[in-house]
């Protein structure tokens, strides 16, 4: 295990450097997006071609609504239209698709056997995005492999009465993230994006496993680390404080580390002040449109996202920002033109 | 960012330069600690947790886990304690030092842990190939690491050996792996002395010129050393142990040591060991030759017989804090709710205080304030701060008298408050936890609580407040009727030139129906609606204070104007059908397949056998822990990592209190069920008076959903759950249960002893009570009474979704929204003679835990909302029920969908 000896892949400076430049912008939220879309089981299984026979390889008898990973494969067109919208909104950084990705998330629909297919095919959904948009404007575009928490943590038990047991381990984390991430790398990403940690053990399987895929690809793509700050108490679902969580994970040397979900930008605000004071590496943040209304709506307006956005840049607390749940190309958009007078975050001294 | 060593548990920790020397705990390490070691062997991952937990209260920075010992799986060992100890948010604050000799028991550590910890050791004892294995391992899993001077060859014992191996260990690590330097610790071998072999006496030397060696030549790195190895030759003798661990100490850490693993509660502090024995230790540490001639070890020997058997006391742990000064004594038993010396520290508090007053405005207000501010912050729960309200009302209680002595002798005046709050839950509701909560949180910041109790009339509500000089007035109400009397108080609060702010909470009560509905009628002052009890004080904060106040009622305003338009946009968009439109799409029910099952009796019997062990069986607690404002579903609420331990300590509260309520038969439960022939007419059931059916017993009238449906999907009324005329024999029944007015004098009784937390829950529990003895009836119902399914098996906790057969809907809930369907029922079932129930003038029944309801049969019944309705329909209904129209819209007002002009009237009036 010396990947720090694997060499970095070739575009990673021309990343870098763009990041001392200006401030880069990620793309907005995918489940809200494809939740508008209103799409039915047929357009989820692209009318029964997954889970009957003429698709052998990914067989399964469960109902495949809600499986939005799955459209990287049943409904790419849509995919990438989404991700097409985003970047010529405004978006440097494209997520793929495939935040469920893994064995062990998609579990719940039957489709284990499928997990290294849509990691390949939701890298590659993205990259044609990002080449559609980078051929309309010839801004360079990335993809980053978007790696999500899966449904189980490490270092909390389900269980009341048993405080010592645990649904996964970290080793069946290890190997379900190194499955996703070779296929993420294998589709073309350019970055991984380790997102929505809730449990920083999670987290640290998956930078393990992203090692391991480096090493055996023989080059290191640039990682990024959100965590996940859910309530008042200011912590993460598993305990650990904002800097506790940067000492956790610092060791990956992310590309970025900051937040994303749960929060709007203005309850977000304070741990993303923490984390830029702490952390060595450039800062990220992706807040939702505020607080989800009482039917589960986001009613920030693209106008206030921006606004919020533009008061993190003026700050000089991000270097890559974009929006989480409720965001769309045009808050995306607002977003852009909101931080394009800043300059980017300087790290502490 | 400098280069320091930065880890972490749930909490970071960071090296600085001003932090001189990190303790880690070295009492969780198997070979370290006797007591451990046995706890561990015998499982009693319990106490061995309790060890840890004490270690980290006692200023541990890191604690130590090691689990090498032969007669266990260490590494199964290590995996549970760790997990163990991630479930203990108060030790899992701080980073954990994996200690092992062996690498997968290392391994196996490191994947539990979510915090960057330490890893002890690694070293190139098995060559170079396996260090940099390790190496890159702690790398990948994020850790720093302990390098022991050990190689191929051994353990490095003196100084050039030791140098040489940290050094080659040092470039491989950094230069060859990649390793930060500042995450390099060495241990370069702290080895016994005064042994008696000559060979040893240089061993503390060595160590300490190989710590000062290491920090001036490899750059960031750290070292540290296992400290009690020094002493070995002295075992049994602690206060000499001590000595010589503490003069070691001293000239380690000049020398750059940064880190140990000592026992911090055994060790001497070097100013105040015996100066004949500090001298004799640094003859043995520093290798030094005695002024008085001889060796140092046999000098050593000769003054350690004179310090043997001295031991120290240890402490209890525990109770350190009784040791504080008296001040912070208070803030802590505050803080922590802890009632068993509040007596007798407040008691110490007056006496030396000026007057009694000042021990409320001194200590005990600071007291409360750090309970508000960690309440405000999100670090307590609302639970843990009614106890702390607790505590302050028992050190009120023991200054009342010597105030009330002091204001006789010079008619002193009393102490001056944050602000004056009158609460009240309305005219004819009954219901006041909330209200309570509420009173409790705001009277801990300091605020003075007028109470008025449960249902007050709007008279005196004002008169109180005049009479009083209040700053604001708080209302409550549970059932939807308390919405009107609300805002018919708002209208007489305008009518009578008040200038107070009022503020609205309960169940019941939202942001929409005061924006819309009470605000408007109260120009004078402002209305707030209240979500919660925590953010009452930040609400009456706001309005207290003169230079906050304009703003935020100005914002209160934009809001609630903004609140109200956006009302009426969606109101408008709902489409209503007309009342003959809903009766044709009503629900058909096939009646000529439909055979209904007969009840056992008809008429009405009284139930009095109730068990209230069994009856707690049928408890939901969700809802429990809602009243308490703890959101989340039974049982998963206690592992929330947020709520779980206010949770926790709640749920052990209510279990300990529901013995009692059991075991001393606190409640007397009541309840009366009827059943009678019944037929659907129309949008009314007729009961009639005996199997004949010729003579109407009485009607029950129903009301029908009137919202357009999609195709079908029927506008639904509770009679078309019943075979109309002509069809089926079918019954209806009815049923009144109460767990009874004890709890009323329960939590009179608790609150003169100041314990309001008590009363709350004993009234919590009381309608937990009630709710769980309708569901039991409702199953006895079905089983046997009525027996439509006489071989019904669902378990109580399988109950709470209702998987059952037949509804049991309450008027005044949505299936029937109006209240007044109650006076029917309650005279059917004699209800009030047979179980003591009244209804109040608002239809809410007295007490409070009380619950009411018919019983339908038919299986495709089920739970819907009437919503809104439309004027055609209320007509009809007033027409059915012999009402004034103007009086069904009263009773209907929260669900008319139109402005009625009896409203309009009123307030033109």
């Amino acid at each position: 295990m010396t990947m720090f000896v694997v060499p970095e892949a070739p575009n990673v400076a021309e990343l870098r450097a763009l990041a001392e430049e200006r401030i880069l912008i990620l793309d907005g939220a995918m489940g809200t997006m494809i939740q508008a879309l209103n799409m039915v089981e047929e357009d989820f299984t692209a009318s029964g071609c997954i889970g009957s026979s003429c698709c052998a390889r990914h067989s399964t008898d469960h109902p495949q609504k809600g499986n939005n990973d799955l459209l990287v494969l049943t409904q790419p067109k849509a995919i990438e239209d989404i991700q097409f919208s985003f970047a010529t909104a405004g978006a440097d950084i494209l997520g793929t698709n495939t935040f469920s990705s893994t064995t062990i998330a998609q579990a719940d629909y039957g489709l284990e056997s499928a997990v290294y297919d849509l990691n390949v095919a939701g890298a590659q959904v993205a990259r044609r995005a990002a080449d559609r948009a980078e051929s309309e404007d010839g801004k360079p575009r990335f993809v980053a492999g978007s790696v999500g928490p899966t449904n189980r943590t490490a270092s909390i038990s389900p269980d009341v009465n048993d405080p010592g047991y645990r649904a996964v381990s970290f080793d069946e984390l290890r190997v379900a993230y190194g499955e996703q991430i070779d296929g993420l790398m294998a589709g073309g990403s350019d970055l991984i994006l380790i997102e929505t940690i809730f449990d920083t053990l999670n987290a640290k399987a998956a930078i393990f496993a992203a090692f391991e895929s480096f090493g055996k690809a023989g080059r290191r793509l640039p990682i990024m680390i959100s965590g996940t700050i859910t309530d008042a108490s200011g912590r993460t679902l598993s305990g650990q404080t904002p800097t506790a969580f940067w000492h956790s994970v610092a060791h990956a040397r992310p590309f970025t580390v900051g937040l994303n979900c749960a929060l709007g930008a203005e309850a977000m605000r304070p741990h993303m002040v923490e984390i830029a004071s702490v952390a060595t590496a450039f800062t990220c943040a992706y807040p939702n449109a505020g607080l989800p209304n009482a039917f589960g709506e986001y009613d920030e307006t693209p106008e206030q996202t921006g606004a919020n956005a533009a008061e993190y840049a003026r700050d000089g607390i991000i270097n890559v920002v974009g929006g989480c749940c409720g965001t769309t190309p045009d808050h995306i958009r607002a977003v852009t033109e909101a931080v394009a007078s800043f300059a980017p975050r300087k790290a502490p001294a | 960012m400098t280069r320091y060593l930065r880890l972490s548990g749930l909490e970071p920790f960071v090296l600085t330069p001003d932090i001189p020397f990190v303790n880690v705990g070295e009492r969780t390490n198997v070979t370290g600690s006797a007591r451990f070691r046995k706890l561990i062997v015998n499982r009693d991952y319990a106490a061995a947790l309790e060890v840890a937990r004490d270690q980290v209260e006692n200023g541990a920075q890191i604690i130590d886990v090691n689990m090498d010992e032969g007669l266990i799986d260490s590494k199964q060992t290590m995996v549970d304690f760790l997990n163990l100890v991630a479930s203990e948010p108060d030790i899992a604050r701080v980073p954990v030092m994996i200690d092992s000799s062996k690498w997968e028991v290392i391994e196996a550590g490191l994947q539990c842990v979510q915090g960057k910890s330490v890893v002890n050791s690694i070293s190139l004892k098995e060559g170079e190939e396996a260090f940099r294995h390790h190496a890159g391992l702690c790398l990948a899993y994020g850790a720093a690491v302990v390098v022991m001077a050990f190689d191929e060859t051994g353990q490095a014992d003196t100084l050039a050996r030791k140098t040489e191996i940290c050094a080659r260990a040092y470039r491989i690590l950094v230069e060859e792996v990649g390793f930060p330097p500042e995450d390099i610790i060495f241990d370069p071998n702290i080895f016994a002395v005064a042994t008696g072999i000559e060979e040893h006496d240089n061993y503390g030397v060595d160590f300490i010129e190989a710590t000062r060696w290491i920090r001036q030549n490899l750059p960031h790195a750290h070292v540290s050393g296992g400290v009690s190895n020094l002493s070995f030759s002295f075992r049994g003798n602690e206060p000499v142990r001590e000595a010589m661990h503490a003069v070691f100490l001293y000239h380690a850490i000049k020398a750059g040591m940064d880190m140990g693993i000592v026992n911090a509660g055994q060790l001497a502090v070097y100013d105040q060991i015996d100066p004949d024995l500090r001298e004799a230790c640094e003859d043995v540490v520093l290798n030094r030759v005695p002024r008085a001639g001889g060796t140092a070890t046999e000098q050593m020997l000769d003054i350690a017989e004179r310090f043997h058997g001295d031991k120290r006391e240890e402490k209890v742990r525990d109770l350190a804090w009784r040791d504080w000064p008296v001040e912070k004594r208070l803030e802590h038993a505050l803080v922590n709710g802890i009632t068993e010396f509040i007596e007798e520290d407040t008691e110490t508090a007056r006496q030396t205080a000026e007057r009694p007053l000042h021990v409320i405005e001194g200590p005990l207000m600071a007291g409360m304030n750090v309970v508000g501010d960690l309440f405000g912050s999100g670090k307590m729960f609302l639970p843990q701060v009614v106890k702390s309200a607790r505590v302050m009302k028992q050190a009120v209680a023991v200054l009342l008298p010597y105030m009330e002595e002091e204001k006789r002798l010079n008619g002193g005046e009393g102490r001056e408050s944050a602000g004056k709050i009158l609460m009240a839950t309305v005219k004819g509701d009954v219901h006041d936890i909330g209200k309570n909560i509420v009173g409790v949180v705001l009277a801990c910041n300091n605020y003075e609580i007028v109470d008025l109790g449960v249902m007050v009339p709007p008279q005196k509500i004002m008169q109180v407040a005049r009479e009083e000089k209040v700053d604001i007035i708080g209302l409550s109400g549970l059932i939807t009727p308390s919405l009107d009397e609300m805002v018919h108080l708002a209208s007489e609060l305008e009518r009578e030139d008040f200038g107070i702010p009022l503020l609205i909470g309960g169940a019941t009560t939202s942001k929409v129906h005061t924006a819309v509905k009470i605000a408007p009628r109260y120009t004078k002052s402002q209305t707030v609606y209240v979500t919660d009890a925590s953010r009452a004080v930040g609400v009456v904060g706001s309005l207290m204070s003169p230079s906050q106040k304009p703003d935020y009622i100005a914002g209160i305003r934009a809001e609630y104007a903004e609140v109200a338009e956006r009302h009426e946009r969606k109101e408008r968009a709902k489409e209503r059908v007309s009342l003959t439109a809903a009766r044709a799409n009503a629900m058909r029910i096939d009646w000529d397949d439909y055979e209904p099952t007969a009840p056992d009796f008809l008429g009405t019997r009284v139930i009095d056998d109730w068990d209230l062990a069994e009856i707690a069986r049928f408890i939901d607690w969700t809802p429990f822990f809602r009243t308490w404002e703890l959101k989340g579903v039974y049982p998963k609420i206690l592992d929330d990592p947020a709520q779980g331990e206010a949770a926790r300590s709640l749920f052990a509260d209510a279990q300990s209190m529901l013995q009692r309520i059991i075991g001393e038969r606190w409640f007397g439960p009541r309840a009366v069920v009827g059943f009678w022939p019944a037929n659907a007419t129309g949008d009314d059931i007729k009961l009639y008076t005996d199997a004949e059916r010729r003579e109407t017993l009485a009607v029950l009238h129903t009301l029908r959903q009137q919202h357009a449906k999609r195709a079908g999907r029927p506008n639904v009324a509770l009679s078309d759950f019943v075979a109309p005329e002509g069809t089926a024999p079918d019954h209806v029944g009815g049923f009144v249960v109460t767990a009874g007015p004890e709890e009323i004098e329960i939590a009179e009784a608790f609150e003169r002893e100041n314990d309001n937390y008590s009363a709350i829950l004993v009234k919590a529990l009381a309608d937990r009570y009630a709710e769980a003895m309708a569901e039991m009836l409702h199953q006895r119902v079905r089983r046997e009474l009525w027996g439509y399914v006489p071989h019904e098996a669902f378990q109580p906790d399988e109950l709470i979704a209702e998987p059952y057969r037949g509804i049991r809907p309450a008027p005044g809930y949505p299936a029937q929204p109006d209240h007044t369907e109650k006076v029917t029922l309650f005279r059917l079932l004699d209800a009030e003679a047979a179980t003591g129930v009244e209804l109040t003038e608002s239809m809410a029944m007295w007490p409070g835990s009380s619950v009411s309801g018919l019983y339908i049969q038919h299986p495709d019944s089920y739970y819907f909302g009437v919503a809104k309705v439309e004027r055609d329909q209320v007509e009809d209904y007033a027409r059915r029920k012999g009402m004034d129209v103007d009086e069904a819209e009263r009773w209907l007002a929260p669900i008319l969908n139109y402005t009625p002009e009896s409203m309009t009237a009123r307030t033109a009036a």
